[in-house]
């Protein structure tokens, strides 16, 4: 077993040391979530009146409304980097070293999602903390209680991630598709409005806000940041993990997808 | 029919037996069979595009055939994955060194991947590096090292875990003839000392005349044993040519 977490370490570790490297990745993927808090948010404050819905108890600033579904999008931005750069490692080689590792396939996949997810997690909390720092606070004990569910949404978007890079063949093939998953994810969300207020506008359009598990992930962080529990976006949020991790495990096996083409 | 895989070859060493692998409708191996036993350096020579890297890929795992048989060190690769892979070092085509790192990092990286134990880690590392004479760059990164260098450093790699078969898959390519001349001459002590080398290349001058010479065109193979006698009076380069462009 001590090789199992020899092998779990090495790979975290590798992760976090590709991230010391990438300090500019750092600084991109905390401007982003900053400029739509301090810019967006405060552009739209007057445009967009909320009604009190749960977990909230009270009115509450457009600013605080977007911080949980500003988390989830570091998640989902990490996410999709992390699996652009396997597609990297495999047209430069070094993910033909990982895949030839004696260990079981699906482990090393999990190890690998685990270190994209605490990197993620580490830029959730550096933007929760400047968030802070303007104003814009949780109860103290949300910081802690929304870390399982930081790990979890950070899963599940990491292995959306895996599933779309053992799909994608080559790297220039990449752009198009984060535009048809990153963008319509976030946006048919209730990361930047409440679902309620989707349905004033298209009944259809609620629906599918409601179906994608982006908006789970955002609610899960949401409740938890407020210390409540929001069961069907759990349900929701592990219900997808294991789906596309099962496909990612599926989409990496030697017999079918990754390297079936000659690249 | 396959041929059934006999107990001795089943011990150690490197076994083929009825291997085709098609991408869509080419067909890029076709009932390939080779044996490569303990000690011995076997050259696989041919052409670009002749199957080597899908049959370097196979014999990784990074791809399975559906059908064949492929033990290593008399694991079935199919069967017990785990023991064949461990028992396996691979120097891929492509590099795959991280250039951020350093070189103790890139092969402390591969130690855990192969789940040696962490303790001993640091002393497999030195003796790796000492047998290439680069002790003294583990702390550089690997964007530092010279092509040559970083050739060494990934068969350093590949060795760590002391396999008893050793694939290289065009390993000297882009390198200059002395760093060629050193690292081919480097894997034939090591064969020497009695390890199971395959060593994949389209260069003739790569050969040697005792090695064992498998000639793989158009995905089959077209010759299999001892160069000196395959190639009799005429230079290998001659004889490859002419085997290969009357295929072609």
């Amino acid at each position: 077993m001590s090789g199992f977490w020899g092998v779990c370490r090495a790979i975290v570790g590798r992760e976090f040391l590709r991230f010391i490297h990438q300090r500019e990745r750092f600084l991109a993927a905390l401007v982003r979530p900053l400029v739509w808090l301090l810019v967006f948010a405060a552009g739209f404050r007057a445009a967009l009146g909320l009604s009190i819905i749960p977990p909230y108890q009270t009115y509450i600033t457009y600013e605080t409304y977007i911080v949980p579904g500003l988390c989830a999008m570091v998640l989902l931005f990490n996410g999709m980097q992390s699996s652009l750069s396997l597609v990297y490692d495999r047209e430069m080689g070094s993910m033909r070293l990982l895949l030839t590792s004696p260990f079981p396939r699906w482990w090393l996949l999990f190890c690998r999602l685990l270190g994209s997810t605490a990197i993620s997690i580490l830029q959730v909390y550096t933007f929760l903390a400047i968030a802070a720092l303007f104003g814009i606070t949780m109860p103290p004990l949300g910081y802690v209680a929304v870390l399982p569910g930081l790990v979890l949404g950070g899963l599940m978007l990491g292995a959306l991630g895996l599933v779309l890079s053992s799909f994608i063949r080559q790297l220039e093939n990449f752009a198009g598709v984060m535009n048809f998953v990153i963008f319509p994810m976030f946006f048919l969300s209730s990361a930047l409005y409440p679902l309620w207020r989707m349905a004033e506008s298209s009944p259809l359009l609620r629906d599918i806000c409601a179906l994608n598990p982006f908006t789970h992930a955002v609610e899960l962080i949401r409740f938890l940041l407020y210390l409540q529990i929001n069961w069907i976006a759990l349900l929701w949020v592990i219900f997808s993990t294991l789906i596309l991790g099962a496909i990612a495990v599926w989409g990496y096996d030697p017999a079918r997808g990754l390297m079936k083409r000659k690249a | 029919m396959p041929e059934a895989i006999s107990a001795q070859e089943a011990t150690g060493g490197l076994s083929v037996r009825d291997l085709s692998f098609r991408y869509g409708a080419k067909t890029a191996l076709d009932a390939v069979s080779l044996d490569v036993t303990p000690g011995c350096f076997c050259a696989l020579l041919g052409p670009n595009g002749a199957g080597k890297s899908t049959l370097i890929a196979l014999l990784t795992r990074l791809l399975v055939a559906p059908g064949g048989d492929i033990r290593i060190a008399g694991h079935d690769l199919r069967a017990a994955p785990r023991r064949a892979l461990a028992d396996l070092g691979v120097v891929f085509q492509q590099p795959t060194l991280d250039l951020n790192l350093t070189v103790r990092q890139n092969l402390a990286y591969f130690a855990a991947l192969h789940g040696l134990p962490r303790a001993e880690t640091p002393g497999r590392i030195d003796a790796a590096l000492d047998r290439l004479g680069m002790r003294e760059r583990a702390d550089e990164k690997a964007r530092a090292l010279n092509g040559g260098h970083r050739r060494r450093m990934e068969l350093a790699r590949a060795l760590l875990h002391d396999p008893k078969v050793l694939l290289l898959d065009e390993p000297t390519v882009g390198l200059d003839a002395a760093a060629r001349q050193s690292i081919t001459d480097h894997v034939h002590d090591l064969a020497d000392q009695g390890l199971c080398v395959l060593w994949t290349t389209h260069l003739t001058d790569e050969v040697r005349d005792t090695d064992h010479l498998l000639v793989l065109h158009q995905g089959q193979i077209l010759a299999d044993g001892i160069t000196g006698e395959i190639r009799g009076d005429t230079p290998l380069s001659d004889w490859f040519l002419s085997k290969t462009a009357v295929q072609a």
